[in-house]
C-alpha cells in the first residue's frame, strides 16, 4: 500500500490514520449502544490512544545525532504545523482554557490573544533566523552566537527553570487524566502518564516526537471540535457555532441581568470545595481594565517567542522559508481551538443557566437538581456542587459551584451526548498533555545532553555515547517532573503561566537582540539572562509572601519586571564592554540571508 | 550601499510594518475595550470587543504571518538571497 520514502507518503499515512481514529469512534459508539460500560469505553479511548503513540515513537527510533535532535531536518511545513500546534496546546489549552472563559470571561481571554499573538513575533523576529543558524537547541544559538561557556550555561539554567516549571503542569495533567479514565489513583496515574511520554519520545528524541506530535494533534482536534458542533446543533444556536452563536451571547447576558451576580458570605463559601467557583463576572462583557488585559497578552505573546520546545520546532524544517511558512501553518492549527473554546464555554454555560432548556438547572429545586445522574457523577468527582445558602429551595445562580476542568470534561454529558463523546474528550486532553509534555522534557534533556554535556564537559564524546546521555537524562528529568507533579504545588494553569514569564524574563531580549543588533555581546547576553532571571523570580516571590507590587503587575504577569531589568541590563553591560569580533559580526551577517550553508555547518 | 545591506534595510522595514499591525490588534484595540464594546458593529451579530477576543485578532494573526511570510519571500528572491538546491 505505501512505496517509497516515508516523507513523501506523509499525507497517505495520516490520512489512514485519520479514517482508521473516526472508525474507532463508531465502533465505540456501537459497542456503548449494544451495552458497553461507560467505564470500558474511556479506558479503551486512552489506552488504545497512547499505545499507537507508543508505536509510532518506536517505529522512529533512530540511532543519529541529526534524527535524534532535529528529526534529520526534513519535516515539510503543514505537518510541522501540526505537531508545532500539539507541542504548544497543552492540558492547559485543553482542559482549563475553556473553564478559564467560562468563569473569568474577557480578562481570561487575554491568553487567546496572548497565546497567538506570540506566534507573529516567532515568524518575523526569531523562528527564520535561528533556522538559518543550524543549531541543535537554543542555548546552542545562544552560546555560538555570543561565544563563552558562560553565556551557554545561563541559557541552559533559563531554559530548565522555564520548561520544568510547565511540565510538572503537563505530568499533572496526564495524571489527572489517566487517573480518571482508568480508575486509578493519582499517585500512580501520574507515572503511567510519565511512562507513555518517555514511550513516545526516547527511542527517537526529536523524529518520534514529531510523528506522534501530527497523530496526537489529530485526536486532540478532532476531540475538541466534534463536541462543540454537535452540542450547537443539539442546542438548535446553529451548525457552525463561530458564526452563530451571537443570541446565545445575549441570551446569556439577558440571564446574567434577570439573576443578578449575588455576592456569598465567606462562611457560605467556606463550604464549597475547594478548586470550585461559581459564575461571578458578566459573560461578554469587558469586565478587566486595559492594562490587565495588556499586561497579561504581552507576557504571553514575548513568552511564546521565547520558549525553547516551540523555537527548537522550527529546526526541523527543511530550509529557511518553509520554517516561516510553518509558522503561519501552526498558528492556523492552533487557531482551531483556540477560536473554538469561547463557542464552548458560551454552549455550556448557557445550557446550564437558561431555565427554558431541559439541561438548565438554575431555578430547578434543589432536590431535583441533586437527582440528575451527571450532577452525581460530576459531584462525586469533586467538579460539581450545589448547597441552598438562602433556604428557599431553589437553586440561584450563586448556590451553583463547578471546576475548571468541567467545562471540557463534563458538558457532553449535561448536554445529553453518549458517552462515546467523553470517552473521546478524555482521549483528546491525555494528547493534548502529553505532546507537549514530551516536548518540553525533549528540550530540557537535549539542552543538558548537547550543550552542558558535549559542548562543555566532554566535547570529545562520540555519538552512540552522546545518544545514551541524551536518554539517561530524559527519564531522569521525567522522574523528577513526575515526583514533583505528585506534590500537587500549584495548579495547572498557574504553573504555565509562571513559565511563559520565566522564560520570558530570562530569554526573550538575548535571542532577539542576538539577531537583530549586531553590537549584543556575551557579558551584555550573561547580564540579560541572569538579571532578567532573578529579578522575575524575586518578583513573584515578594508578591506570594504578600508583598503589594507595583504597577499593577501581578503573580501572573511578573516576566514584565524580569523582562525590563534583563533589557535595560544587556544594553548598558553590552556597551560598556568590547563588540563582538569580526567574526561574530559576519556570523551574525549570514543569518540575516536565508541563502547558503548554515552558520554551524560552516565552522 | 552593499547588496546585503539593502536586503537587510527592506527587511527590516517589512519587520515594522508587520510588528505595527501586530500591536494594533494585539494590545492597541484592547486599550479600548470597553468603548468597543458598545459600537453598533457586531461582527456575525457578536459585540465587537468580545469578537476580537474570540476570533478577530487571532485570525488577523494568522493571515498576518502568512502575509509576511509571502513579502519576506519576495524580498529574498529580489536580492538572490533564496535558498538554492543544496543549500544545507
Amino acid at each position: 500500500m505505501i512505496k517509497g520514502k516515508f516523507i513523501d507518503n506523509l499525507p497517505k499515512v495520516y490520512g489512514i490514520y485519520t479514517g482508521g481514529f473516526l472508525v474507532f469512534i463508531i465502533l465505540m459508539a456501537i459497542a456503548e449502544q449494544a451495552g458497553m460500560s461507560a467505564k470500558l469505553i474511556g479506558i479503551f479511548f486512552v489506552a488504545f490512544t497512547v499505545l499507537i503513540y507508543a508505536l509510532i515513537g518506536w517505529l522512529s527510533r533512530t540511532l543519529q545525532v541529526d534524527a535524534y535532535y532535529v528529526a534529520g531536518r526534513q519535516v515539510p511545513t503543514v505537518f510541522n504545523g501540526m505537531a508545532t500546534a500539539a507541542d504548544w496546546m497543552s492540558g492547559a489549552s485543553f482542559v482549563a482554557m475553556a473553564g478559564g472563559i467560562y468563569f473569568k470571561g474577557y480578562g481570561y481571554m487575554a491568553l487567546l490573544v496572548g497565546w497567538t499573538g506570540g506566534y507573529v513575533l516567532v515568524a518575523s523576529l526569531l523562528a527564520p533566523y535561528l533556522r538559518k543558524f543550524g543549531c541543535y537547541t537554543v542555548p546552542d544559538f545562544i552560546g555560538t552566537r555570543y561565544g563563552g561557556n558562560l553565556a551557554r550555561f545561563s541559557a541552559v539554567i533559563v531554559l530548565t527553570v522555564a520548561s520544568f516549571t510547565y511540565v510538572t503542569a503537563q505530568i499533572n495533567a496526564t495524571g489527572t487524566i489517566a487517573s480518571v479514565a482508568l480508575d486509578i489513583p493519582f499517585g500512580i496515574a501520574v507515572y503511567v502518564g510519565l511512562a507513555s511520554i518517555l514511550m513516545c519520545s526516547m527511542l527517537g528524541g526529536m523524529r518520534a516526537v514529531t510523528w506522534t506530535q501530527v497523530a496526537q494533534y489529530i485526536v486532540l482536534i478532532i476531540a475538541y471540535l466534534l463536541p462543540v458542533f454537535w452540542i450547537s446543533s443539539k442546542l438548535g444556536a446553529g451548525f457552525f457555532p463561530h458564526f452563530m452563536l451571537a443570541d446565545e451571547v445575549a441570551r446569556i447576558a439577558e440571564l446574567e441581568g434577570q439573576f443578578g451576580f449575588v455576592k456569598n458570605s465567606a462562611a457560605d463559601l467556606a463550604t464549597v470545595p475547594k478548586g470550585l467557583a461559581g459564575i461571578t463576572k458578566a459573560h461578554s462583557s469587558v469586565n478587566a481594565t486595559p492594562w490587565a488585559f495588556i499586561s497579561l497578552a504581552v507576557c504571553m505573546m514575548a513568552g511564546t517567542a521565547s520558549l525553547p520546545h516551540v523555537m527548537m520546532r522550527y529546526f526541523t524544517t527543511p530550509s529557511v522559508r518553509t520554517a516561516r511558512r510553518s509558522v503561519g501553518w501552526s498558528l492556523f492549527f492552533i487557531f482551531l481551538l483556540y477560536s473554538s473554546a469561547p463557542m464552548l464555554a458560551t454552549l455550556s454555560k448557557l445550557s446550564l443557566i437558561d431555565p427554558t432548556l431541559p439541561t438548565g438547572i438554575i431555578g430547578k429545586t434543589i432536590a431535583e437538581v441533586q437527582a440528575i445522574d451527571w450532577y452525581q457523577n460530576w459531584n462525586q468527582a469533586n467538579l460539581m456542587f450545589i448547597s441552598d445558602f438562602n433556604g428557599n429551595g431553589t437553586l440561584e445562580l450563586n448556590e451553583f459551584f463547578m471546576g475548571g476542568k468541567a467545562v471540557v470534561l463534563a458538558t457532553p454529558e449535561i448536554a445529553g451526548l453518549p458517552y462515546v463523546i467523553s470517552g473521546l474528550v478524555a482521549a483528546g486532553g491525555m494528547a493534548a498533555a502529553m505532546s507537549t509534555a514530551d516536548g518540553l522534557v525533549l528540550a530540557i534533556s537535549n539542552a543538558l545532553s548537547h550543550d552542558i554535556y558535549y559542548k562543555i564537559i566532554n566535547p570529545k564524546a562520540e555519538t552512540a555515547k552522546r545518544l545514551i546521555v541524551a536518554r539517561v537524562l530524559l527519564v531522569l528529568i521525567g522522574f523528577a517532573g513526575a515526583t514533583i507533579a505528585a506534590l500537587e504545588i500549584q495548579g495547572i494553569l498557574g504553573s504555565v503561566i509562571w513559565a511563559f514569564d520565566f522564560a520570558m524574563s530570562g530569554l526573550f531580549f538575548p535571542l532577539v537582540l542576538g539577531v537583530w543588533w549586531k553590537r549584543a555581546n556575551a557579558p551584555g547576553a550573561v547580564a540579560g539572562m541572569l538579571l532578567g532571571l532573578i529579578s522575575g523570580t524575586a518578583y513573584l516571590i515578594w508578591v506570594r509572601s504578600g508583598g503589594s507590587g507595583f504597577l499593577g503587575i501581578t503573580q501572573l504577569t511578573f516576566g514584565i519586571v524580569g523582562a525590563a531589568v534583563s533589557l535595560v541590563s544587556m544594553i548598558v553591560v553590552s556597551l560598556i564592554t568590547a563588540a563582538p569580533d569580526a567574526a561574530t559580526q559576519k556570523m551574525v551577517d549570514d543569518v540575516r540571508v536565508p541563502s547558503g550553508k548554515t552558520v554551524l555547518a560552516q565552522k | 550601499m552593499s547588496k546585503q545591506e539593502q536586503h537587510w534595510e527592506k527587511t527590516r522595514n517589512l519587520l515594522f510594518i508587520t510588528l505595527a499591525i501586530w500591536f494594533v490588534f494585539s494590545i492597541g484595540i484592547f486599550l479600548f475595550g470597553a468603548e468597543m464594546q458598545e459600537s453598533s458593529i457586531k461582527p456575525f451579530g457578536y459585540p465587537l470587543t468580545y469578537w476580537f477576543t474570540c476570533q478577530g485578532s487571532l485570525a488577523i494573526f494568522v493571515i498576518l504571518i502568512f502575509w509576511f511570510a509571502g513579502r519576506q519571500e519576495k524580498i529574498d528572491d529580489e536580492f538572490g538571497f533564496s535558498e538554492r538546491e543544496g543549500d544545507k
